[in-house]
This record gives C-alpha cells, sequence and structure tokens, in this order.
C-alpha cells in the first residue's frame, strides 16, 4: 500500500483484522510524520508491529514509551535490536500513536511511561518482537534460496547461508518478510550472550538537543495554527465567575477568549505572546469556592491528628508490634512530615488541538499516549476511533505529564470553539506552578522498641496524609486502601519491599485528603518513606549506640539483595575509614520500582550553618543493566531532582492557591551545589528493576544522616531551607 | 517592519512594543530552539548571546536590541553542530530530556570564549542554568573536556557510538 492511504482506509482496513498481528499492512506513519513537520519516510512495509526495514537496510524500531531524558527510547530499541540482530548504525526510531495501538487492538501494548517500567514491563514482548521479526526476516532468506532455514544465520543485518557463503540483506528481504505469518515458539538469547544489551551505547536522540532542531510540544508549528494561554482559578476547586472579553478583544492579534470548562479563561491569539499579554490584562471574577481559606498550616493539623486516629488501614503487619514495644526496655518515638512539590518541568504543560465535528486530533507531550487520547476523545465528544494523538517529545515529565491530562482537555475544549483550526496552548511558568499535581503531604510517626542489647523489639510506622490513587484513580482504591502508600515498606516481594526484619511490625495509613490535587511525582511515596524509614533507623542506631552501618547489617541479614546494595555504597565511600576533616557520611537503603539501590552521602556544615554535599557514592541493583552509561546519567539525575527537593523542594497553600509560582520561590539545585556522585551498578541478574526513579529516595535520607552525624541535628521536616544548621 | 541582525543575517519582524527578544525569535524567525522556561531570567533556558554575551532573552525587549548587534541563538551556533560545545555534549551525551541544553550549551560557549580554561568556581559562577533532569555532571565534565581541546575520552564516560567509536 502507498504512503496515501486515507486515514478512514486504514481504520476500516484495521478494523477488519482485528484481534491478529497484521502483517504486511502499511500503517500510515509517513503521513503522521508530515503533519509534526518531520520528513515523511518512504513507504516500507513493517515485518512486524515493532520493526521496520527499509530497502536501504535502515531499520526502523517502533518505541511505544514516550522519552522524556530518561533514555527509554535507546534502552527499548537496544532491546529490540539485540534479538533482531541488525546493525545499529542503521539503526532510527519512532513512535507509533495511540490511535494505532486502538485500531490493532493494543498491538504494543501499554503507553505508559511512569513508575520507572518502560522497559521493565516491556523487555519481554520487545525482544520478542525483534526476534520475530529476525525469523521472518531469515526465512524470507532461506524461501528465496530455496534452502532450509536453518542453514542461514543472521547477524549485523547480513543473512548467510552458511554452506555456500551466499548473503542478502535484510533491506532486500524485508518485503517478502513481512508478507510470513509470524512464528509462534521464539526463543529470546540467553542474557549471556547480549551483545547490545548491557553496553554503555550512546543514546539515539542526543545530536538534535544540541542544535536546536529537536521539536518538543512547545515549539510545533502548524499551517494556520493560533496560539492560546490560559488561566484556571488559582484557588482549587474554584470556579470563573465572569471575565469582561470586551476589554481585550481589540488588542492585537486576540481572536477569541474562551470559558474553557467552569474554571478556566483562555486568550486565542496569532502568537502565544499576545495571548499571553491580553489574558494578563483581562478582568476576570473567581469564585473561590469551598478552598478559599484552605492553607497547608491547617492541614498539618489534619495530619497530626491522623498520626493518633483509629481509622488506619495495615500496609504491612508481623506480630503485635505494640505489645512488644510496650515491654521494651527502651522506646524511641520521632514525628518527621513532608510537603507538596511541583514536579516543575522545564517545558510547561502544552498541547496542540485540531477539532471539527468528524475528528479531533491532539500533538503534545505525554508520558501515556493512550490516557492522552481518552482524555482527548473525552474533551472532544467524539469516540476514540476518530481521535488521534501524537506524542512529542518531552521536555521533561517526572510524571506530571502521565496521570492526568488535564492540559489535553484544555486544548481540545479551546480548539472546540475554533472548529478546524489547530491551536497550540501553552501554560505559563505560573500556571505550571499553580496547577500542578503535587508530591503527596504526609506525616508520619515512628515508633520502635530496643532490647537492652540494642536490638529492635517491635517497629511501627503510622502515615497520616494524602492518597495519590484518591486523587486522581478513586476507583483503584478497595478497602479504604492505597497501595502506592507503603512504597518500600511492603512485605518481602519483588515491588518497593521493606528489607528490614523486625521481630514485631505495623505499618498503616489514616488517610487524609487536602484540596490540593495529587499526582505520581518521581519517586513518589518511596521518597517521603525512605526518609522516615531511614532517618529512624539512624534514630535507632544512635540510640542503641551502634554503627549505623552495623545496626543496617544486622536486620537486613535476610535481605541480601538490599544488603548488597548497602554494602557496595558503604565500601565505595569508605565507610568506617577517615574523611577529610569536617566531612562526615550517612547512609541510606531502600527498595522500589523493583530495583534495590543505596546511598553514602558525605556532608560539611560550617559553623554558620551553610551545608555542602561533597560526595554521594550511589549502588543500584535493577537486575539487569541495559545501558550502564545512561543509568548512570539517571542516577546522578535523581541526586538532582532528590537534592532539589530535600534542599529546596516545598509548595505551600495559603487561602486556598500554592504560594509558589516561580523558580524564585520554588528553587531547584543548580549547578554550584551539585556533589559528585559515584555509581556502582550492582546487576546481579535474574529479574528487571526500574532505573529513573530508586535513587531519588535515597538522596534526602543519605544527606539527612549525614547532617546529623556532622551537627547532632535531626531534621525532621523538609525542606531543609526552613532550618538553621549553625551550631549553637 | 523593525530588523534583528540574527545569526548573521539581518531579519525584519513585526512585533508589539515590549515583546520580548525570545518570543520573537521563537514566533516571528522561527527559531525555536531557543526555550520558554520561566519568563523571569532564572532558569536560563532562553539563553542567546548578544555580541557574545550571554544574555537571558525572555526579559529583553526586542526593541531595545539594535540591528547593529549581533544575535547568535543555538541555530546559529555553527552551521552543523560542529561548535566544540556542540561536539561535546553530542560524544558524552549530556541531554536528557534535552529542553534546557540550548541554554546550558549557549553558556558554555559564551563561558569558554571568555576564559578558555575555566575553573570549577568560574563554572559554577558562569552556568547558573536550571537543569531538572540533573544533567550538571556531564555539562561540567563536557565544558572541560572542550577546555581540554575536546579529548572526549578524557571525562572517563566510556561511551559507545553507532560508529564504532568510543568517547
Amino acid at each position: 500500500m502507498s504512503a496515501t492511504i486515507s486515514r478512514r482506509q486504514f481504520l476500516a482496513g484495521s478494523a477488519a483484522a482485528a484481534g491478529s498481528l497484521v502483517i504486511g499492512f502499511h500503517i500510515p506513519f509517513a503521513r503522521d510524520a508530515a503533519a509534526q513537520g518531520m520528513p515523511a519516510a518512504p513507504a516500507t512495509p513493517e515485518v512486524n508491529a515493532w520493526v521496520v526495514v527499509r530497502p536501504d537496510d535502515t531499520v526502523v524500531i517502533r518505541i511505544a514509551r514516550s522519552e522524556m531524558g530518561q533514555g527509554t527510547l535507546t534502552g527499548l530499541a537496544q532491546m529490540v535490536a539485540e534479538e533482531l540482530e541488525c546493525n545499529w548504525a542503521k539503526v532510527t526510531t519512532e513512535y507509533p500513536t495511540p490511535g494505532q495501538n486502538l485500531a490493532r487492538n493494543r498491538v504494543w501494548g501499554n503507553f505508559s511511561t511512569g513508575g520507572s517500567r518502560g522497559i521493565r514491563e516491556s523487555q519481554e514482548y520487545v525482544r520478542k518482537g525483534g526476534a520475530t521479526a529476525r525469523m521472518m526476516l531469515v526465512q524470507a532468506a532461506a524461501d528465496e534460496w530455496k534452502v532450509p532455514v536453518a542453514e542461514c544465520t543472521a547477524a549485523n543485518s547480513v543473512i548467510t547461508h552458511t554452506p555456500t557463503s551466499r548473503t542478502t540483506t535484510y533491506g532486500k528481504v524485508a518485503a517478502a518478510a513481512s508478507k510470513l505469518t509470524p512464528p509462534t515458539a521464539v526463543t529470546l538469547k540467553d542474557p549471556k550472550d547480549w551483545k547490545l544489551v548491557g553496553k554503555r551505547m550512546a543514546r539515539l536522540d542526543t545530536v538534535d538537543k544540541t542544535t536546536g532542531k529537536q521539536i518538543y510540544g512547545m515549539d510545533l508549528k502548524l499551517p494556520g495554527m493560533l496560539n492560546a494561554a490560559i488561566k484556571r482559578c488559582p484557588v482549587f476547586g474554584g470556579t470563573l465567575k465572569s471575565v469582561d472579553e470586551a476589554a481585550v478583544m481589540k488588542r492585537p492579534g486576540v481572536k477569541k477568549v474562551v470559558r474553557v470548562g467552569n474554571d478556566a479563561v483562555a486568550v486565542v491569539a496569532d502568537t502565544w505572546w499576545r495571548a499571553k499579554t491580553a489574558l494578563d490584562a483581562l478582568p476576570i471574577v473567581w469564585d473561590n469556592g469551598p478552598n478559599a481559606n484552605a492553607s497547608s498550616a491547617a492541614f498539618a493539623e489534619v495530619l497530626k491528628a491522623g498520626l493518633d486516629a483509629t481509622d488506619a488501614v495495615v500496609g504491612n503487619k508481623v506480630g503485635d508490634a505494640a505489645a512488644a514495644i510496650a515491654a521494651s526496655a527502651k522506646k524511641v518515638e520521632a514525628v518527621y512530615s513532608y510537603p507538596h512539590q511541583n514536579h516543575a518541568t522545564m517545558e510547561t504543560m502544552n498541547a496542540t488541538a485540531r477539532w471539527t465535528p468528524e475528528r479531533c486530533e491532539v500533538w503534545t507531550p505525554t508520558q501515556n499516549g493512550e490516557a492522552a487520547h481518552a482524555a482527548a476523545a473525552e474533551a472532544a465528544g467524539l469516540p476514540p476511533a476518530q481521535c488521534e494523538v501524537y506524542k512529542l517529545l518531552l521536555g521533561g515529565g517526572f510524571g506530571r505529564r502521565g496521570a492526568v491530562h488535564d492540559w489535553v482537555r484544555q486544548a481540545v475544549a479551546i480548539a472546540k470553539e475554533m472548529p478546524g483550526t489547530p491551536v497550540k496552548l501553552i501554560w505559563s511558568r505560573e500556571e505550571d506552578m499553580l496547577h500542578g499535581s503535587y508530591h503527596p503531604v504526609t506525616q508520619c510517626k515512628l515508633t520502635a522498641g530496643l532490647d537492652a542489647q540494642g536490638n529492635v523489639t517491635g517497629f511501627q510506622m503510622r502515615i497520616s496524609g494524602q492518597s495519590i490513587l484518591a486523587g486522581v484513580a478513586p476507583q483503584a482504591i478497595k478497602d479504604g486502601k492505597d497501595p502506592v502508600v507503603f512504597q518500600g515498606l511492603n512485605p518481602p516481594g519483588p515491588e518497593a519491599s521493606l528489607g528490614y526484619a523486625f521481630p514485631a511490625l505495623l505499618v498503616d495509613h489514616a488517610m487524609r485528603n487536602p484540596s490540593t490535587p495529587p499526582g505520581f511525582w518521581r519517586g513518589v511515596n518511596l521518597n517521603q518513606n525512605s526518609i522516615y524509614l531511614e532517618c529512624f533507623i539512624d534514630e535507632l542506631a544512635h540510640a542503641a549506640g551502634q554503627d549505623p552501618l552495623a545496626f543496617r547489617r544486622k536486620l537486613l541479614a535476610n535481605s541480601p539483595k538490599h544488603l548488597a546494595v548497602l554494602n557496595a555504597a558503604a565500601e565505595k565511600a569508605g565507610w568506617g575509614t577517615p574523611t577529610a576533616p569536617g566531612v562526615f557520611r550517612g547512609l541510606c537503603v531502600t527498595m522500589g520500582f523493583g530495583s534495590y539501590v543505596a546511598a553514602c552521602a558525605e556532608v560539611s556544615v560550617s559553623n554558620d550553618g551553610v551545608l555542602k554535599v561533597h560526595r554521594i557514592v550511589a549502588a543500584t541493583d535493577p537486575g539487569y543493566a541495559v545501558n550502564p552509561q545512561q543509568i548512570e546519567a539517571q542516577v546522578e539525575g535523581s541526586f538532582v531532582y532528590g537534592l532539589s527537593a530535600a534542599l529546596y523542594g516545598e509548595c505551600t497553600v495559603k487561602d486556598g492557591r500554592m504560594e509558589q509560582d516561580n523558580f524564585h520561590t520554588y528553587v531547584p539545585l543548580r549547578m554550584n551545589e551539585m556533589p559528585a556522585v559515584e555509581t556502582v551498578i550492582v546487576a546481579s541478574g535474574g529479574f528487571w528493576g526500574g532505573v529513573g526513579e530508586p535513587t531519588i529516595a535515597v538522596a534526602a535520607p543519605a544527606v539527612l544522616n549525614a547532617i546529623f552525624a556532622a551537627t547532632g541535628k535531626r531534621i525532621r521536616d523538609l525542606p531543609l531551607k526552613n532550618h538553621s544548621l549553625k551550631k549553637a | 517592519m523593525a530588523k534583528l541582525n540574527v545569526n548573521g543575517k539581518v531579519r525584519e519582524y513585526k512585533a508589539d512594543p515590549g515583546t520580548p527578544l525570545l518570543w520573537v525569535l521563537r514566533e516571528q524567525l522561527g527559531l525555536t530552539g531557543t526555550k520558554y522556561g520561566c519568563g523571569v531570567a532564572l532558569c536560563g533556558a532562553c539563553t542567546v548571546h548578544i555580541n557574545g554575551v550571554p544574555t537571558r532573552s525572555c526579559v529583553v525587549p526586542a526593541a531595545s536590541v539594535k540591528a547593529s548587534a549581533k544575535v547568535v541563538t543555538i541555530e546559529g551556533l555553527s552551521p552543523n553542530g560542529s561548535h566544540p560545545v556542540q561536539k561535546a555534549w553530542d560524544k558524552l551525551d549530556v541531554p536528557q530530556c534535552g529542553f534546557c541544553q540550548s541554554g546550558m550549551i549557549m553558556a558554555a560557549a559564551a563561558l569558554l570564549k571568555a576564559k578558555p580554561n575555566p575553573t570549577d568556581a568560574d563554572i559554577n559562577e558562569a552556568m547558573t542554568n536550571i537543569c531538572r533532569c540533573g544533567t550538571y555532571n556531564r555539562v561540567r565534565a563536557a565544558i572541560k573536556v572542550v577546555a581540554g581541546g575536546g579529548d572526549t575520552k578524557s571525562a572517563g564516560l566510556s561511551i559507545q557510538h553507532a560508529d564504532g567509536s568510543l568517547t
């Protein structure tokens, strides 16, 4: 089929073939690429859903997950290429669209790119996709030569008939391969035979990011496109009361003032700058609604009451912790808390939408194309089959662009008011800060008993606070329990398990939800849970008069993977050996997103209280390490994100709205504060863990424990900017 | 029509008084490599060179930039990505999401022109751009590679490129 196939034909053809792998059916990627302003690819049939080989041997690998800096594009391509046995130098990638995935019975599986799942959850089927395509290509060559397929081998995109040394290339047999029935029995390589997976390969998407050519959502330009700026009621839950459209309609370039839903207003103009300045000049009256008096201070009291409430849901329980603690020689108790934070992606939320009564198209950076597609269809009032989403590269995601697609709904609602005209909605930084989906706010009371020898007898953690699922997916809450709340504190198992073996344990959660919308914020609940657990463990070690490393090792005796990363970080950092004068160390170990991580931080605190983080050694065991140089990049990046949060990250509510609206009040870490990071990859094999998030959670506790070692001060609520570290 | 000298060419544009240089570059001249991040000169994503000086274009009114002033954006730093800073950035895989990197590269190029062998303190002072992905240590490594004459292996990252080379 030609690249000019109409979308109607495509959808009809796909519907007829629904339920099976559609081999040889050309998808109009070229047309979509052209729509995105990208060069159109020549029409070439796909070998299978994951692989297209062009006559010039270029291999196009389809990637369903979203690239947002974490390197998943390259890692997933490595996995497909490993099994495909293709020439890596000729590999390119492309995104299938959510509409195509829907039309083809989800042949590409889940598009969701969060929870550090990109590789760990799709590794098997993408490798099978590569292996299947290789088998079909080799079969096609064998058929052409009329020889048994077993006599043929493939490497580097070249197929060889071993007995005769005849060769051909993937590009030459791809068209024939695309017509074959895919094999059902597919054997994947033994990891010891990997040639590409596990190697320090360069990313596939770097060059255009160094020349300004890379198009992000914000950069998209479509013919006839208009631009929109938006303001939503700054008080959460408030609505739009009135707006004086006439006041701005005569401004240059202004086309329309649009009421968006019941709580926002947008100005559409020829340029974004004109839309934004007109919006700033627009008289708007809000109805602040029921949360007009909400404040972080008032909510902290609600959380505090939750620490002793009786309505808690149990997440992990061993024996009778309360009784064990009561019978102990020594009891230790502490209350910690963790604030709201904004993802603050460098590229603010944006989407371009074009709506007609028959069709809605959206171009947007999203971590979940399928969720964006569903949101677009709902806002468009059209069946999903009449909607399409084109994913663009994300200028940061960190969880903000995954679960909630509020900006997509807004963009479609605006475009709906201007049928046929593409409208690009860009949020200002201020809008982005005031309408995040914030890191949940919680407090935690920890109580433990120690016997006369300093052994833990019982351990209790009461978490009081916000549930992300209650905000973004309430249907996922069963019997009042949000299981995500207990990340890092779960019973032994493959996901976010607590490593410490306490003889008696109770972890429970009293759900308390403020008016602030919560979201999955890179590292999610592992962030604060690791602070609570790992700083309190340090407190216990101190109370027991024991070395924090030795104290942890004893409790991790039955958790070898936790122990291995802790040991790796401690040993590389030189735990127990002298530091430079004034430099102190702190430890942390945790498990989440399927991986085991630990860190040892080295800090100093000057007499007047200035903190310097000198060095961090971080160990990570993700099972298999697909691209070690990108794992290092993710680990380093995790400390920037985690230390930004620990040092400065706080969003506070006053009068129902967020107080922080730009980078002067919400300050990220900058280069001058960035410590040296040494990454130790302990890839123990046999499982697949995530990389992008777990290390965030060890940043703050390792530093806080080092601060205690340096100053004797226990910081139990973040960020650090609210505390004086000055020596008394 | 107002005029700007951008990337070696005199360009005419129309914009309302007070329109920042950033938005003239992005919306009138189609140079979207320069990014909007904060609008108040805090993040550096919009950094361009004006007469060689790294400048946050989101707070500079375009009308205040004389037609004789030489504006250089990421698109004009080199014709084909061959500026030593771009090469080092590429070979060390510095960018993650990449959104802040145009500004980072422009800031680094200006720093290295002013101080070909910057100290860590010089780098800290000049490189105040915000990166949320966390590329700071590779940014520093890449600046040092350029200062050291472009030996990308000196960064010790051991990255395998598709053409078989190692940096």
